[in-house]
C-alpha cells in the first residue's frame, strides 16, 4: 500500500482528469440527448428517422469500437484531434443516445391534454416543446439521468485506449513504473469507488428535490 | 386513436397550415441531410479512401471467415459469461433478501463494489495480476472472469429489484402457508421475479456482448482485434477505417436483434398483464418507466 501512499498526487491528478472528462461529457450527452429526443418526437419525419437511426447504432455498438472509429479511423480522412477532445467527443455521443432514450420516456410521462391545450392557444411544435414538454420530462426522469452519469465515470475509464492519462490510465501508468499491480490497482478501485459513492449521494439529494412522481 | 409507430407524436393531427410547416421542414432537412452526405463522400475519396485497392478485402472470403471467426469468438465468451452472471446474480439477490444479517451485507458489499468499478478495470487487473501468480487459464477465462464479476453485480441488483417489485401479500401468503423461506423463494418469489425481469436480462445481455470488445486489452482474439489486425494488414492495403466500419456493422445488427427482441418480450409482458400489476395508474406508468429504464440506460 506504500506504493498508493507515495503517489497520492499522481492518484489525485487522474481523477480529476476523470472527474473533467465526466462532466464536460455529460454536458455534452445532456444536450444531444435533448436534440435526439426531440427529434424523436417531432412531427417532422425525417427528424424522427434521423432521431431513430442514431440511437439504434449508437447504442449497438461497443463504446471501444467508437474510439477507434473517431481516434485511428477519422484520421485517415484528415480528422484529427487531440486524444482528451476525442474522448469528451465520443463519451459525450454515446451516452446522448442513452439520455436521449430516458428523456423520451419522460416525454411519454407528460400528460397529453395539456399539450392538446398549449396546441390550442396556439404555441408551435418548439415552443410546447421547449416551455412546456421537456422542463416536466426530465423532472420525471432524474433518476435514470443519475444512472447514465454514474454508468459515464466508469466508461470514462475506456479512454485508457487512446492514451488519455485518467484514474485508470494512472494507476496502469504506475504499474509499468513499480510493478506492483495489486496495490496500484486496488488504489484506482477505491478512486472510483469515491467518485461512484459520492456522485451516488449527490445524485440522491437532487432527486429528493428535483424529482416529480407523476 | 392511431400512433405512428415510430413513437408518439405530440398532440393530435396537424392542420393544414402546421402541416405545410411539416413538409418544409421535411425538405430543408432532407436537402441537409443530402449535403452532408456527399461532403462526406467527398472527402473518402479525397483521402483515398474509396479506392478499389482498400476495399479489394471485403470480397474475400479468407478474410471474412477471420472475421466471422472473430464475431463467433465474441458471442462464445459472451455466452460463457452470461450463464455465469446469471447464477452469481441470483446468489448474490437470494443473499441481499436472506434472513440472516451478515448475509445480507456481504452480498450488500459485493454487489456496490463490483458495481461500482469500471469493467475495464477489472479486466485489466486480472489480466494483469493473474498470469504473474501462476493461475494458468487463458485470455478467455479472463474476460469471462472479469464480465461476470461485473455483470453478476449487475443483474443481482436486477434480480433484487425484480424480488422488491412483487406484492408483499405474495410472500406473506407463502407464510402463511407454512412454507420456510427457501420453499418461498423457490416456488412463489423467484419464479415470477424472474419472468418479469427477463426484458431487462436480455437487454443485459446486449450491454455484455458490447463489453466483450474491452477483451482487446488482454489480447482476446474477438471481433474488434480481428478488425483492428484486418485494418492493420500491409498486403490488404491497411483498411483501418473500412475494417472498422464492418466491424461496428457486425456488433450493431446482432445487438439490434437482440434489443428487438428485448423490447418485444417488454411490450408482451405488459400487454398480457404480467408485468407489474399495482392497483394506482401512476405507480403503474411509474414502473413501466422505471423497468423501460432498467431495460436500456446502464450504458456500460
Amino acid at each position: 500500500m506504500n506504493i498508493v501512499l507515495s503517489h497520492l498526487g499522481d492518484y489525485a491528478h487522474g481523477m480529476e482528469q476523470t472527474v473533467v472528462l465526466t462532466l464536460v461529457s455529460y454536458l455534452g450527452a445532456f444536450v444531444i440527448g435533448l436534440a435526439v429526443a426531440s427529434c424523436r418526437v417531432s412531427p417532422v419525419p425525417p427528424l424522427r428517422a434521423i432521431g431513430t437511426l442514431y440511437v439504434d447504432i449508437v447504442r449497438n455498438v461497443p463504446l471501444l469500437v467508437q474510439f477507434f472509429i473517431f481516434f485511428f479511423g477519422l484520421t485517415k480522412v484528415g480528422i484529427q484531434f487531440a486524444p482528451f477532445t476525442t474522448a469528451i467527443i465520443v463519451l459525450s455521443m454515446y451516452h446522448g443516445a442513452f439520455v436521449g432514450e430516458v428523456v423520451r420516456a419522460g416525454i411519454n410521462t407528460v400528460d397529453k391534454g395539456q399539450i392538446d391545450a398549449a396546441r390550442a392557444l396556439g404555441f408551435t411544435f418548439p415552443a410546447v416543446l421547449v416551455q412546456l414538454v421537456l422542463p416536466q420530462a426530465i423532472r420525471s426522469v432524474v433518476q435514470p439521468l443519475g444512472n447514465v452519469f454514474i454508468a459515464l465515470i466508469k466508461n470514462s475509464s475506456v479512454a485508457y485506449f487512446i492514451s488519455v492519462v485518467e484514474l485508470l490510465g494512472t494507476a496502469d501508468r504506475l504499474n509499468t513504473e513499480t510493478a506492483q499491480g495489486i496495490p496500484v490497482f486496488i488504489g484506482a478501485a477505491v478512486g472510483y469507488l469515491i467518485l461512484a459513492l459520492s456522485s451516488a449521494y449527490v445524485l440522491r439529494q437532487m432527486e429528493k428535490r428535483l424529482a416529480v412522481v407523476r | 386513436m392511431k400512433r405512428s409507430s415510430s413513437g408518439p407524436v405530440l398532440g393530435d393531427d396537424l392542420g393544414p397550415r402546421a402541416q405545410r410547416m411539416v413538409n418544409i421542414v421535411s425538405a430543408v432537412v432532407v436537402l441537409l441531410l443530402a449535403a452532408l452526405v456527399w461532403i462526406g463522400v467527398q472527402r473518402l475519396r479525397s483521402n483515398g479512401q474509396l479506392t478499389a485497392d482498400k476495399w479489394r478485402w471485403s470480397t474475400n472470403l479468407r478474410v471474412q471467415r477471420f472475421l466471422l471467426v472473430g464475431l463467433l469468438n465474441t458471442v462464445k465468451v459472451a455466452v460463457v459469461a452470461m450463464v455465469l452472471s446469471l447464477a452469481v446474480g441470483a446468489l448474490l439477490a437470494l443473499g441481499r433478501v436472506a434472513p440472516q444479517r451478515p448475509v445480507r451485507f456481504v452480498a450488500t458489499v459485493v454487489i456496490e463494489f463490483f458495481r461500482a468499478m469500471p469493467l475495464l478495470l477489472l479486466i485489466l487487473f486480472i489480466g494483469l495480476t493473474f498470469p504473474t501468480h501462476h493461475l494458468p487459464v487463458g485470455a478467455f477465462w479472463y474476460l469471462v472472469i472479469g464480465l461476470t464479476a461485473y455483470n453478476g453485480a449487475v443483474l443481482g441488483e436486477v434480480f433484487r429489484a425484480g424480488i422488491a417489485s412483487l406484492d408483499r401479500g405474495q410472500t406473506e401468503a407463502a407464510q402463511a402457508l407454512g412454507m420456510r423461506w427457501w420453499q418461498t423463494m423457490r416456488l412463489v418469489v423467484v419464479p415470477q421475479a424472474l419472468r418479469r425481469m427477463v426484458p431487462a436480462i436480455v437487454s443485459q445481455l446486449v450491454t455484455l456482448l458490447k463489453d466483450t470488445s474491452l477483451g482487446y486489452v488482454l489480447p482476446y482474439e474477438e471481433l474488434l482485434r480481428r478488425g483492428r489486425e484486418l485494418g492493420q494488414d500491409f498486403t490488404l492495403h491497411q483498411p483501418a477505417l473500412q475494417s472498422l466500419i464492418e466491424v461496428a456493422a457486425l456488433y450493431a445488427i446482432v445487438n439490434f436483434t437482440l434489443s428487438r427482441i428485448a423490447r418485444r418480450l417488454e411490450l408482451h409482458q405488459r400487454r398480457s398483464g404480467r408485468g407489474a400489476a399495482p392497483a394506482v395508474t401512476g405507480a403503474l406508468e411509474m414502473a413501466a418507466l422505471d423497468a423501460q429504464a432498467r431495460t436500456m440506460p446502464d450504458p456500460t
